[in-house]
């Protein structure tokens, strides 16, 4: 899935997006959790996430996870959008719940790590 | 090669910052990539592990032709019961720590699970040691 079609799927703005046309995911994984994103060993992943600090790019940035939605409507900081884009991640602010951007993404066709 | 940093315990800003250096250096190395994002992994957990129960911590990192070997060191609380320590969903974690995303129990398994060696020696009421070895 492109990029540019999670963020019209889940009304997101898109922040970092130097990478839009980089890359497409093909799974997805919905976490606040950093402790479960680092256990998986998977590629091509979108975290759709409402942990919303410098952690969670630091995560992404060792799990070599280079999408990320913020969902419920959290906004990134100056910090982790610089971070962002030291480090190739593209992240995107979604207004849904967590639910709901995982539900829109899933029927559209993003698989499930599990 | 030799590697050196400092970590603050409490300061989760910095968090990674090691990680990510090293990260860097096995990148330019030439390392697989899936091997860097084990070493990367483990090395992360421990840092964020230092950041959230020790009072400070050095890392040294001795990278070699065929291994690189990470050494963290910390002053802090130690761990009474390390066998019940690497139990997956064992914590002591704060509440800030747990709303970082963290102290879920997952560290130390996870950075077992993500290294070829580990060794952890700890002394109640001083210090953690913990010894890592990946080969590439």
């Amino acid at each position: 899935m492109k990029i540019s079609e999670v963020s019209k799927l889940l009304c997101a703005k898109m922040i970092c997006d130097h990478q839009l046309h980089a890359f497409d995911v093909e799974i997805g994984y919905s976490s606040d959790l950093m402790s479960d994103v680092l256990t998986l060993d998977t590629d091509n992943l979108l975290l759709i996430t409402g942990m919303c600090n410098l952690q969670t790019i630091r995560t992404a940035e060792m799990a070599d996870v280079h999408a990320i939605v913020f969902v419920r409507n959290k906004k990134a900081s100056t910090e982790m959008i610089a971070l962002a884009k030291e480090h190739g991640i593209c992240i995107m602010e979604s207004p849904f719940t967590m639910f709901k951007a995982s539900g829109l993404l899933f029927n559209a066709g993003l698989k499930p790590v599990y | 090669m030799e590697l050196n940093f400092s970590i603050e315990g409490g300061d989760f800003t910095q968090a990674g910052q090691a990680s990510s250096r090293v990260k860097k250096v096995l990148k330019q190395l030439g390392v697989d990539p899936k091997c860097i994002k084990s070493i990367v992994i483990a090395l992360y957990e421990a840092e964020v592990n230092v950041v959230a129960h020790a009072h400070r911590g050095q890392i040294r990192i001795q990278i070699e032709k065929d291994k690189i070997i990470t050494i963290i060191e910390d002053e802090g609380p130690g761990i009474p019961d390390i066998a019940l320590a690497m139990q997956e969903g064992f914590s002591t974690a704060s509440k800030k720590v747990r709303e970082m995303g963290f102290g879920a129990g997952m560290g130390l398994p996870n950075i077992k699970k993500n290294t070829n060696e580990l060794q952890i020696d700890s002394v109640v009421g001083e210090s953690t040691t913990v010894k890592m070895v990946n080969y590439f």
